[in-house]
């Protein structure tokens, strides 16, 4: 069985631009992971990394006029979703690879009811009756924890709170059991005690339908709560890849290091918190040559500027995108050469 | 108790008295509803009931809930942006509840606000000299020139650069904007600024740097502050004491150690327990609350925590509890610990 087999998703230095005055700048700019059968990803990054316009490359839910995958590939189940035109695409969607987005009170559409928008899946990808799509609708709502389904299932989303809107987005995604789940910021916009329910379902929901979710976060937290692996994104590229424990106790890029610090930690008394300098380079303003986050770097040397680190494996399977590790220089330089041969 | 150590609390007590800076008794703000052609009134929307609070010289007292518990409307109601239903807020002494016109606009020079969402609270089409000018216009007699230079002081304090003064907020990122807002702030050299969510808008990493710029500041200006966030990490990093709100109703108070180590109240349990720590290591035991805050229209009567209290007792549903203090220093309403 090939690699492309044995993983559900595998993303292959993809490439990802919007077309800013005629000009094709990329916001992913080479990203390559891979999400096993059942695992859960977190891909964690801050705003404008390019985390959430590679979710959507990978639904190809990009707008075609303003937007282009420029390369790579992104194999699901063996098949590269870039080749698919929409129609192919449309059986995957939802049926395949299911999606929840951020916002549970945007993602909605205010004039259906919620028992409409929930068969509209069904009835797109199966030949169900609607009474049968009703049964299936409810006993959907009564999985994903929501109360008085058979009351619910005929109201308007506006009748709903944050929490229970989100369940909604959970039971439509599983709705015909996708082997990927793509989250992207399932909780950002609810409390933490709604946020704590709405992880535990996603747990629940994922060894139930033995599932594989990529959840897509800003929160170290939420992280450190669910993930198998971490695939941390900065400036469009993946900068660190590793599995949560190695991450979280022997992080390997520098950027990494400081979002740790930079968190208030709940059991430590701390006066100061780290800080990272500076901020994210704009898409029109990104360095070509050598490493992106040089300027905010507090551990920044000469080659920085100079050499662009490759994403290598430091340490088994974790990966890291710095200098500091002689591994990620260039095939060609001599450190990189000098490294190998240790 | 013995003679000396009642004397010994009095005299503790007119100590303490003499450093609060901002004492807030029994304050209420209701909204009202009303249905119908003639918008006759039907309700109320009790947003903040019956909430007292006390700030010392140079704390910063954080409060925290969840969205819709009143915190933000607490805020905003001692700075007087809306008018109390009830209570007293009473300001380095004097009572400010009922203050109007031109007494009111005055006293505004000793309390400021810095706002949750930068890119909304910074008026696009000024420029930023003049935002952060522009309350201080209101107090002072100092000459234009003057005032330019303190300003461009006032913004290199704060981490920009004094040719910023010139630009507009477009040009400016999100913890820049920030720090316009701070700046705005501290102009008119206020002794207590209110903080209402002023990092939950940023990234982990900028949001660091804002609050590291906040501490400095109040080291600095020896202020007071009212630090309102949802975040609990957040609040306990920043705060002396936190205050726990749920509902309209202050249920907790104590010094940020006994909030987070030795939560009292429920919620409060429920609330420490939900938020995840960056550390894979360790699994906690979670409190998963059921359910959602109820309508504040149409409150839960007695506690008003009792529909989602893992805990709640019969007599719950019956009595209101007051806050009591339970331990030295630390205030807690719920029946658990009535000892009758």
């Amino acid at each position: 069985m090939s690699q492309q087999e044995k993983d559900l998703l595998q993303v292959k230095n993809l490439k990802t631009g919007f077309y800013i005055e005629g000009e094709l700048h990329h916001a992913v700019a080479d990203v390559s992971f891979e999400v096993k059968p059942k695992e859960v990803v977190c891909i964690v990054g801050e705003s404008g990394c390019g985390k959430s316009v590679m979710s959507l490359s990978i639904m190809q839910l990009l707008p075609e006029l303003i937007s282009k995958i420029s390369d790579g590939q992104i194999f699901f189940e063996g098949e590269d979703l870039v080749q698919k035109n929409d129609r192919e695409m449309n059986k995957i969607r939802g049926k395949e690879i299911g999606m929840i987005f951020q916002e549970p009170m945007t993602a909605l559409n205010p004039v259906f009811t919620i028992g409409y928008q929930l068969q509209e899946v069904l009835f797109n990808h199966t030949t169900m009756s609607k009474k049968e799509a009703r049964e299936r609708s409810i006993e959907l709502m009564k999985e994903v924890g929501i109360s008085r389904p058979e009351k619910i299932i005929d109201e308007y989303p506006h009748q709903l709170s944050g929490g229970m809107r989100q369940r909604v987005m959970i039971a439509m995604a599983i709705a015909l059991h996708p082997k990927l789940l793509i989250a992207d910021e399932p909780t950002t916009a609810l409390d933490v005690t709604v946020q704590a329910q709405i992880l535990e379902l996603l747990k629940d929901i994922q060894d139930k339908e033995d599932m594989a979710i990529m959840l897509i976060t800003h929160d170290l937290g939420v992280v450190a709560e669910v993930a198998d692996k971490v695939v941390v994104m900065y400036a469009g590229q993946v900068v660190e890849d590793a599995e949560v424990n190695e991450l979280f106790a022997n992080p390997k890029h520098p950027y990494t290091t400081s979002l740790l610090g930079s968190i208030p930690k709940m059991d430590q008394e701390q006066d100061r918190l780290n800080t990272i300098g500076g901020i994210v380079p704009s898409l029109e303003n990104m360095p070509h040559v050598g490493c992106r986050f040089a300027d905010r770097c507090p551990m920044a040397f000469e080659d920085c500027k100079k050499v662009t680190p490759q994403l290598a494996s430091v340490n088994g399977q974790h990966q890291a995108r710095c200098l500091l590790n002689k591994e990620c220089y260039p095939a060609d330089h001599p450190e990189h050469k000098e490294a190998i041969s240790q | 108790m013995s003679e000396q150590s009642v004397m010994e609390r009095d005299h503790q007590h007119s100590q303490a008295d003499s450093d609060v800076l901002l004492e807030v008794k029994n304050l209420k703000k209701y909204f009202p509803v009303t249905a119908g052609f003639f918008k006759r009134k039907v309700g109320d929307v009790k947003a903040v009931d019956n909430v007292s609070l006390t700030l010392k010289k140079g704390e910063t007292f954080g409060l925290v809930g969840e969205s819709g518990c009143g915190k933000s409307t607490t805020g905003r109601t001692i700075l007087r942006l809306t008018n109390a239903t009830d209570g007293q807020i009473i300001f380095d002494g004097q009572d400010i509840t009922r203050l109007r016109g031109s007494r009111l606009r005055k006293f505004r020079q000793n309390f400021q606000m810095v706002f949750q969402d930068p890119y909304a609270s910074l008026n696009t089409k000024m420029m930023v000299g003049h935002i952060v000018d522009e309350p201080l216009r209101n107090f002072t007699d100092k000459s234009s020139k003057q005032l330019k230079s303190q300003i461009k002081e006032l913004l290199v304090r704060v981490g920009l650069r004094d040719t910023d003064y010139y630009k507009y907020p477009h040009e400016f990122s999100g913890g820049q904007r920030q720090r316009i807002g701070i700046a705005r702030a501290l102009a008119v050299n206020p002794k207590l600024i209110i903080a209402d969510e002023p990092v939950s808008a940023l990234d982990v990493s900028i949001q660091s740097q804002v609050l590291n710029l906040l501490k400095d500041l109040q080291e600095e200006f020896n202020l007071t502050y009212l630090f309102i966030a949802h975040d609990l990490s957040v609040v306990k990093h920043m705060s002396d004491r936190i205050g726990v709100m749920y509902l309209g109703h202050l249920v907790e108070v104590g010094s940020n150690e006994a909030i987070y180590k030795e939560p009292l109240h429920p919620y409060t349990q429920a609330l420490t327990s939900a938020i995840p720590e960056p550390d894979p290591t360790k699994k906690k035991e979670r409190i998963i609350l059921e359910g959602d805050v109820p309508n504040p229209q149409n409150p839960p009567s007695g506690c008003v925590f009792h529909t989602r209290c893992p805990v709640a007792m019969p007599k719950c549903k019956e009595i209101v509890p007051q806050l009591r203090e339970v331990r030295p220093n630390h205030e807690v309403a719920c029946l658990l610990y009535d000892e009758d």
